[in-house]
């Protein structure tokens, strides 16, 4: 399979002080560049996405994570504008991450790969943007964890993003995150495959811990209502307690409908996901904090900064509730910055920004017509003027 | 959009930053972009405006008057507008205070509870009155405060912000007549419009 991607042989300098070389950053592009190369937008994956925004996955051979919102005359309209989704720095996917064979050692960077924050995943994004020659980026967009990079990118490149769309995100870890994210480390770490984080020398995969670190991960993503909705208390017909496996060996000799499915969400995702970069990526997020590096003042990163944002969140996303949204939108007030804030009105909790939403939709390319229309870019066939 | 709002359109100068507070569909934010070259954002309290304003690439938040002006800088819009949510915020006096503080001039309108209709019903039948202008019955009206165009001068006054200019808007015209005095406002006027300076 191929990957798209560049290779830079200078390599990083991460935040921590170590330099990654040589760097790869893998990524897929969709649409046009403009002959002035201000049609750009950045797409940002959350946590365990990938760069196949808009095109069938490598391994999986499902549907991009966001094809229903990416795409020719969708509302991010690749007639119109030029999409690059790259995968983030520490990934699995074909950027320089744990899995990437460390320079001089003929072998995987493994457990040795260095810690990666926001800033850096950021950074990589960066160079390849200057790499393409793109000076400003008409708009950045990610959801969750990509929500993080989108105001990194706002907050260290401000000069660079004319508009900025934060989507289901926070502008820091709760504890509650990094609790949920520690139980899946802890839950890798428990693996009998994991071999002290050398797995890969011993041939094998710490699957079942990267299964239920998947797991959890799944159910901070539903509301209570969408799980209820979708399985309720229903036992899956014929289900027998086989011997070998013993998660599946139940008392009651039954599976609830709500297991069987966390379960294949755990076991696909070992299929297309390492450790150590579930590892690496979780603790860039936890380590992620805005307001942390302005002396704990959220408003002082946000201070000068011209970039125009739309912060989007769902009223049952616990995950990264609209309180979180709501903070950072005063921040950005207090800073006299420009912002549209939009609690859409979902049920179906984190993972919402996913899923058909029209009022979402209608949000996004609302607000991407009107910024096209400030930045004086071309209208485009479906901008409904107001 | 609406008289009134055609009315505040124009006392707005081109290029000004404004924010407008119960900004409803954005209609004036709208115009005020698109015609006057503003810098125009809304807040508005219903979620379903808001999501469609933004839908029309409208600059709006979701957010009350009451809570959110107090998160902006000194000083920073040209113009922080108004439309009749006067009498139906928490702290009047606060979001006035804000308003100015924020903003370097203000626009407000506000139903005058003055009008003579008013209180003729009250005088006449006993019971809260009910017009087109104050449509609600008492126990479900969102007008918590309402106010007469006296008041509102006096509140000014108190305060020490300076009427710039005020008119009174009757139907879909302004009344130029309501608008020779603030007593004929006061009892002929269904609608105040002022713009208000802080005073040195």
């Amino acid at each position: 399979m191929e990957v798209q991607s560049i290779t830079f042989p200078e390599g990083i300098t991460l935040q921590c002080g170590e330099k990654v070389a040589p760097l790869r950053v893998a990524h897929q592009t969709y649409g046009t560049l403009s002959p002035k190369r201000d049609n750009v937008i950045v797409i940002c994956h959350a946590f365990t996405g990938d760069q196949y925004v808009a095109s069938p996955h490598p391994v999986t051979g499902k549907p991009g994570w966001w094809s229903r919102m990416v795409g020719p005359g969708l509302p991010i309209d690749t007639d119109r504008f030029f999409v690059i989704c790259t995968n983030v720095l520490g990934g699995c996917m074909g950027t320089t991450g744990p899995t990437s064979e460390r320079a001089g050692t003929g072998r995987p960077w493994g457990k040795d790969f260095p810690p990666v924050t926001m800033h850096d995943i950021v950074a990589a994004q960066v160079k390849l943007i200057d790499h393409f020659g793109i000076d400003r980026l008409f708009a950045v967009i990610g959801g969750s964890m990509g929500g993080m990079q989108v105001l990194t990118w706002a907050t260290d490149y401000p000069d660079r993003v004319f508009a900025a769309m934060p989507i289901a995100t926070s502008p820091f870890q709760s504890a509650q995150n990094i609790a949920f994210n520690e139980v899946s480390r802890q839950a890798i770490y428990g693996d009998p495959n994991w071999h002290g984080g050398d797995y890969q020398a011993h041939g094998v995969i710490p699957a079942r811990g990267l299964a239920v670190a998947r797991m959890v991960g799944h159910i901070t993503y539903l509301s209570e209502e969408a799980l209820t909705r979708k399985f309720g208390r229903e036992i899956r017909p014929g289900t027998v307690p086989s011997s070998g496996d013993p998660l599946s060996a139940l008392p009651f000799g039954g599976m609830f409908q709500v297991e069987s499915y966390l379960r294949y969400q755990g076991s696909n995702f070992t299929r297309r996901f390492d450790a150590h970069s579930y590892l690496t990526i979780s603790r860039a997020m936890d380590f992620f904090d805005l307001g942390s590096e302005h002396e704990g003042n959220l408003s002082a990163a946000f201070r000068g900064v011209k970039t125009r944002f739309c912060v989007v969140s769902f009223s049952s996303d616990w995950l990264f509730p609209t309180s979180r949204s709501r903070t950072l939108v005063r921040a950005i007030n207090q800073a006299g910055g420009h912002v549209s804030f939009v609690e859409i009105d979902s049920d179906r909790g984190h993972d919402a920004f996913l899923l058909e939403e029209p009022d979402f939709d209608r949000t996004i390319r609302g607000f991407l017509n009107g910024m096209a229309r400030q930045a004086g870019l071309p209208a485009g066939e479906c901008d409904n003027a107001v | 959009m609406r008289f009134d709002q055609e009315l505040i359109a124009s006392m707005v100068a081109p290029h000004s930053r404004v924010l407008d507070i119960g900004c409803g569909d954005g209609s004036l934010i709208g115009y005020l972009s698109r015609e006057k070259d503003c810098d125009a954002q809304g807040l508005e309290l219903d979620m379903k405006a808001v999501t469609q304003s933004v839908a029309h690439g409208l600059p709006v938040m979701h957010g009350d008057a009451d809570d959110m002006l107090a998160d902006y800088p000194d000083g920073t819009f040209d113009y922080v507008v108004l439309q009749r949510t006067l009498q139906a915020v928490d702290c009047p006096r606060d979001v006035l205070r804000h308003m100015l503080r924020i903003g370097r001039s203000a626009l407000v309108s506000f139903p005058n509870f003055g009008h003579w209709r008013l209180r003729w019903h009250l005088l006449r039948t006993g019971r809260m009155p009910m017009t087109s202008v104050w449509p609600t019955p008492w126990y479900e009206t969102p007008n918590i405060h309402p106010c007469t165009i006296y008041d509102f001068f006096a509140l000014c006054e108190e305060d020490g912000y300076e009427v710039c200019k005020w008119m009174v808007v009757n139907g879909n015209r302004q009344s130029r007549l309501a608008g020779a005095s603030p007593h004929l406002a006061n009892l002929f006027g269904e609608q105040g419009l002022f713009l208000l300076r802080r005073k040195r």
